[in-house]
């Protein structure tokens, strides 16, 4: 091998480019190659999730168990109907994106502090015995540092809370990831959102919440430290079980079959 | 052949990267609060550091001195982009546990250390073993604070109930100071404490010493007049 002089400018200008373009190559083939498996992989663990959130995992033994038996739908949040979209075209961030088809949110409606509000919104049902079992509806709101993305289960009287899952946040690890603690996820399922008179009244409470209060049914333990995080939970809650968020499709349901 | 298990193994005990070289400390205090991470941990990094080690000395000798530390770089960034999206594609719950420390791997002390100090100077092969061996020496390391970590925070090891949980009927109360990054650190420094013990050659020669507590060698100040009233 002829002796190359290897600090010369032109090897220099040779090895970067070449090496760079070696590398680059390589990276992407295999990128390409990986990224079939890496989507499926985001998929199950949505799924997960949104099985999880409802503590249906159990109940089926496992998540593809029940994913067979929940049924995804996309609904129009203004009119609270089922609309005829396939829902594996579905994505929220591309909703939010185009045109028409998100609103904004003016400061009084803002209640999450979500900014825009999607038009059509992807639910899950979980039916048994042809009955509406349990409905996994897609929330989110402000936290401290970002927004909290989650899913919210409720039972089939439409007010009984199954669980509550957040898939997506960046809270304080040990403070408001705390939302993340099975422990606490615990304390929601049989807390119910709405008063007699419709009002949403479910929501985290500062400290911990007394057995003997009224409100016992409609209160959850705060996290301490993560006050702001907690507000964030309560705020969302309020939005989406409101009218502008799931109570006019809530209020379909009963009336109509689906 | 003694001279290839020497390069293998010498960075295990005798030269330990993070016990001696005192290199990758902050992934060792970030990932190590349960058993299973830190496992995909240790081989992540073993296999970024074997192979960078290898492919940078393949190129040693056309490598130019002027860019050799982008060079390193590039070739140690491609490598952990490549094992960040194998995890991803092939555990995805453990990728989303480590976060961004497989990323991190790049800014690994140890592999661009590696890769200046060995494989800059030496044929492939022996670099390839010199940083497989320095992998090894990470991997101990982590994987006694992951087992000593995740056995005291959550009475088990690898999700096994080794200690039966106060809350599930047992007798263990959890250690949560065990699950914090701090903790590592202070078994880091019993393990430096333990292996100087047994490798005295170790032991660095202190950069200051403390002076003697006595009047002939502290000069004594004049006594000020408040100090002779506080007296």
């Amino acid at each position: 091998m002829p002796k190359i002089n290897k600090d010369s400018t032109l090897n220099i200008t040779f090895v970067g480019i070449g090496l760079c373009l070696l590398c680059s190559a390589i990276i992407s083939f295999i990128a390409i190659q990986l990224r079939s498996v890496q989507e499926n992989n985001v998929v199950l663990d949505m799924q997960k999730k949104i099985v999880s959130s409802a503590g249906l995992e159990k109940v089926y033994g496992s998540v593809e168990n029940a994913m067979s038996n929940i049924k995804t739908l996309i609904i129009d949040l203004d009119k609270g109907e089922i609309v005829d979209i396939n829902p594996d075209s579905y994505e929220l961030a591309k909703e939010l994106r185009e045109d028409g088809k998100y609103k904004f949110l003016s400061a009084e409606e803002d209640v999450a502090s979500i900014k825009k509000r999607e038009k059509y919104s992807k639910i899950y049902i979980e039916y048994k015995d042809n009955e509406i079992n349990t409905l996994i509806l897609p929330v989110r709101g402000y936290g401290l540092w970002g927004i909290l993305y989650g899913y919210l289960a409720i039972e089939g009287d439409f007010n009984t809370v199954a669980g509550l899952e957040f898939y997506e946040h960046k809270e304080t690890p040990g403070l408001g990831a705390e939302i993340d603690n099975p422990k606490w996820k615990a304390l929601w399922k049989g807390k119910k959102i709405y008063q007699e008179n419709g009002e949403v009244s479910l929501k985290v409470i500062k400290g911990s919440v007394l057995e003997t209060s009224n409100n016992f049914s409609y209160e959850i333990d705060g996290l301490s430290g993560a006050t702001l995080t907690c507000n964030g939970v309560s705020n969302l809650i309020a939005y989406w079980m409101g009218n502008d968020g799931f109570l006019n499709f809530i209020n379909n349901l009963q009336k109509i079959d689906v | 052949m003694s001279k290839y298990s020497e390069i293998l193994f010498r960075p295990v005990f005798k030269e330990n990267p993070i016990a001696l070289q005192m290199l990758g400390i902050c992934s060792a205090l970030a990932v190590t609060s349960k058993l299973y991470p830190t496992l995909i941990m240790c081989v992540a990094l073993t296999v970024t550091v074997s192979l960078s080690n290898f492919f940078i000395s393949m190129i040693r000798n056309i490598t130019p001195s002027n860019i050799r530390i982008i060079v390193q770089m590039t070739i140690i960034s491609s490598l952990v982009i490549l094992v960040d999206q194998a995890l991803k594609a092939y555990d995805y719950e453990t990728s989303k546990t480590l976060s961004v420390f497989v990323g991190l791997i790049i800014t690994n002390c140890i592999v661009m250390g590696r890769a200046e100090a060995f494989a800059m100077q030496n044929p492939p092969g022996v670099s390839f073993l010199d940083g497989f061996g320095n992998g090894l020496g990470y991997s101990v390391i982590l994987i006694i604070l992951g087992t000593i970590r995740e056995l005291f925070g959550t009475g088990t090891i690898l999700e096994y109930e080794i200690f039966p949980l106060v809350q599930n009927g047992g007798w263990y109360v959890p250690n949560n100071f065990f699950l914090l990054p701090p903790v590592s650190f202070i078994l880091i420094g019993l393990i430096i404490w333990a292996l100087r013990a047994w490798q005295k050659d170790q032991i660095e020669e202190p950069e200051f010493k403390m002076s003697q507590n006595s009047p002939e060698i502290v000069p004594n100040p004049p006594p000020t007049p408040s100090s002779k009233a506080a007296s």
